[in-house]
Order: C-alpha cells, then sequence, then structure tokens
C-alpha cells in the first residue's frame, strides 16, 4: 500500500515535470526570420513636396527578431533595409535619391533598427501592441527612437506561405516619422522642394521553422 | 513653305504631347517610368507596390512638348512670308 502510495506520488511529480517542461517549451522565445522569399516585405517612405509627394518603397528586407508570444516585452532583434533596393517612380528622383547628396547608398548599403525595449505593451488575443524603442541608423547616423509598434502572431501558418514548411509566422507593422536633417541628409537644405520629416511604414513578416 | 512647315508641325507636337498625356489619365505630377501595383500577401495581410515598367507622362512632359512646339513656332519667324511676284 505504502509502495504504491510511493509509486503514484513519484508517477504524479513526474507528470507535473512534464506539464511544467512542456509549457516552457510553448512558451520558449522564438527568432524570426525576415528574408522573405515572396517578396511582400517592405518599407515605405513619404515626402511632401509641392508637386506632388516624393513616395516609394524598399524592399530588400532583412533582420531577425525573437519574440516570445507569452512574454512580448522581452523582444530583441534587429531589422535591415538595403538602401539601394529603395525605389521611386521617376528616374531621375531615383537617380537622385541614392546619389551621394542624399541617401549614399553605394558608401551606407544599410538602414537598420535594433530594437531597446518595449514598453506599454498589450496584448489581445494575436495581437501585441506596444511602444518601441531602439536604435535607429541610417547615412551611418544612430539615433534613438520610440515608435508604435504592432505585432501579429501566426501559430502554425508558416506551411500556408512555404508549402511543407511548419513553424510560426510574425508579422511586424509600425508607422513613424523622422527629420532627414537628424540624419545628415541635406540638413536645412531644399525644404522648399522636399520636407524635412519623412513618413515610414514598415509592413514585415518573418518566419521560425520548426 | 517652310515657315507652314515649322508651324504645322508645333502644332502637331503640342496636339500628340497632350493627346498622349490624356489618354496616359492626365499625371499631374512627375513623369514616370515604372508605376505601383498593389499586391497582397493572403496569410500575412501585407501588401507591397511592385513596380511595373510603363511610361505615364506628366507635367514635365507637356511642358517640354510646349518649350519645342514654341521653338518650332519661333524658328518660323526666321523665315521671310513668300512675296507675291510682280
Amino acid at each position: 500500500m505504502t509502495n504504491h502510495t510511493t509509486h503514484m506520488k513519484t508517477k504524479g511529480y513526474l507528470l507535473l515535470a512534464l506539464a511544467c517542461l512542456s509549457s516552457a517549451a510553448l512558451a520558449a522565445p522564438e527568432t524570426f526570420d525576415f528574408k522573405d522569399p515572396k517578396g511582400v516585405n517592405n518599407a515605405t517612405f513619404k515626402l511632401d513636396a509641392p508637386l506632388e509627394a516624393l513616395s516609394g518603397n524598399a524592399t530588400g528586407i532583412s533582420g531577425t527578431v525573437t519574440f516570445d508570444p507569452a512574454a512580448p516585452a522581452a523582444t530583441t532583434g534587429k531589422i535591415v533595409v538595403a538602401s539601394s533596393s529603395m525605389h521611386v517612380g521617376n528616374p531621375m528622383q531615383q537617380q537622385h535619391m541614392l546619389s551621394d547628396k542624399w541617401m549614399d547608398a553605394a558608401k551606407f548599403p544599410d538602414i537598420s533598427f535594433e530594437v531597446k525595449e518595449l514598453k506599454n505593451v498589450k496584448t489581445t488575443g494575436d495581437v501585441t501592441t506596444a511602444d518601441i524603442t531602439g536604435t535607429f541608423t541610417l547615412k551611418g547616423i544612430s539615433k534613438e527612437i520610440t515608435a508604435p509598434v504592432k505585432f501579429t502572431y501566426l501559430k502554425d501558418k508558416l506551411s500556408q506561405r512555404v508549402p511543407n514548411q511548419k513553424g510560426d509566422l510574425l508579422v511586424i507593422r509600425s508607422t513613424f516619422n523622422i527629420k532627414r536633417s537628424d540624419f545628415g541628409i541635406m540638413p536645412g537644405q531644399m525644404e522648399e522642394k522636399v520636407s524635412d520629416t519623412i513618413e515610414l511604414t514598415l509592413s514585415i513578416a518573418g518566419a521560425s521553422p520548426q | 513653305m517652310r515657315k507652314s512647315l515649322l508651324r504645322a508641325l508645333a502644332a502637331i507636337l503640342i496636339v500628340a504631347a497632350a493627346g498622349m498625356w490624356l489618354a496616359a489619365g492626365a499625371n499631374r505630377g512627375w513623369s514616370k517610368t515604372s508605376v505601383p501595383v498593389k499586391r497582397t500577401d493572403e496569410v500575412t495581410g501585407l501588401t507591397v507596390d511592385d513596380y511595373q515598367k510603363r511610361f505615364v507622362p506628366g507635367i514635365d512632359f507637356l511642358g517640354a512638348a510646349l518649350l519645342g512646339s514654341g521653338i518650332l513656332a519661333g524658328a518660323s519667324f526666321l523665315f521671310r512670308a513668300n512675296q507675291p511676284q510682280t
């Protein structure tokens, strides 16, 4: 009888330990790769100008983000946008934009954002919103900025994008403004032709294969 | 003869340019050689603008046509009008 009770207790502890381990495994942070085979990831930019707004996008996105749906405040990672992938419809504006006077894409090939911390984190279902603070680097100049961000965690959805590939997806959306003068892009010049404020919108999805 | 030809060319140029601009959607911005076409990923809901090569004339195109037309019309004044033979 005593042996049976001890055996039952041991079995109970083992089950409890297994349950703890499996829940820990479920809640483990996942690393998402933002190199998108579908070519949908993009960052758009918009600057006001007298005739029409100068707008375009960049699709050369890479980087990784470590996200735990059970603890989104602990999110870390870095997203990189290739300057050379920036595109606008007018060929002359395209040439000027990538030239050494504006973006100097040859000398500064990367635009990046590295996460430092998240505040005001709110999660409803699969969606988490927060204010994200990090280091934004553009044209070789790094500044700390804070922007609103929305994470959408899509569990087991990777196979719907990449056949025969199990895993999860993380969608990140954020819109924020920067000033080009803060990053050495023609500071104080041509503001009557192109605004100092640049509106940036990031729409990206990362994959975490299992 | 040359005078009439230059003036006709000036008129053809401005009419053709205006017609082309109107037919392409009367874009009141700058000319473009590629235009954004939206594509949405159904799984993530993300939308991207894919740029497709297409020429869309803008007001700079109209301006260049107007300038060319003005030069042709102006050049026509360099030629004397045919004097009636006596």
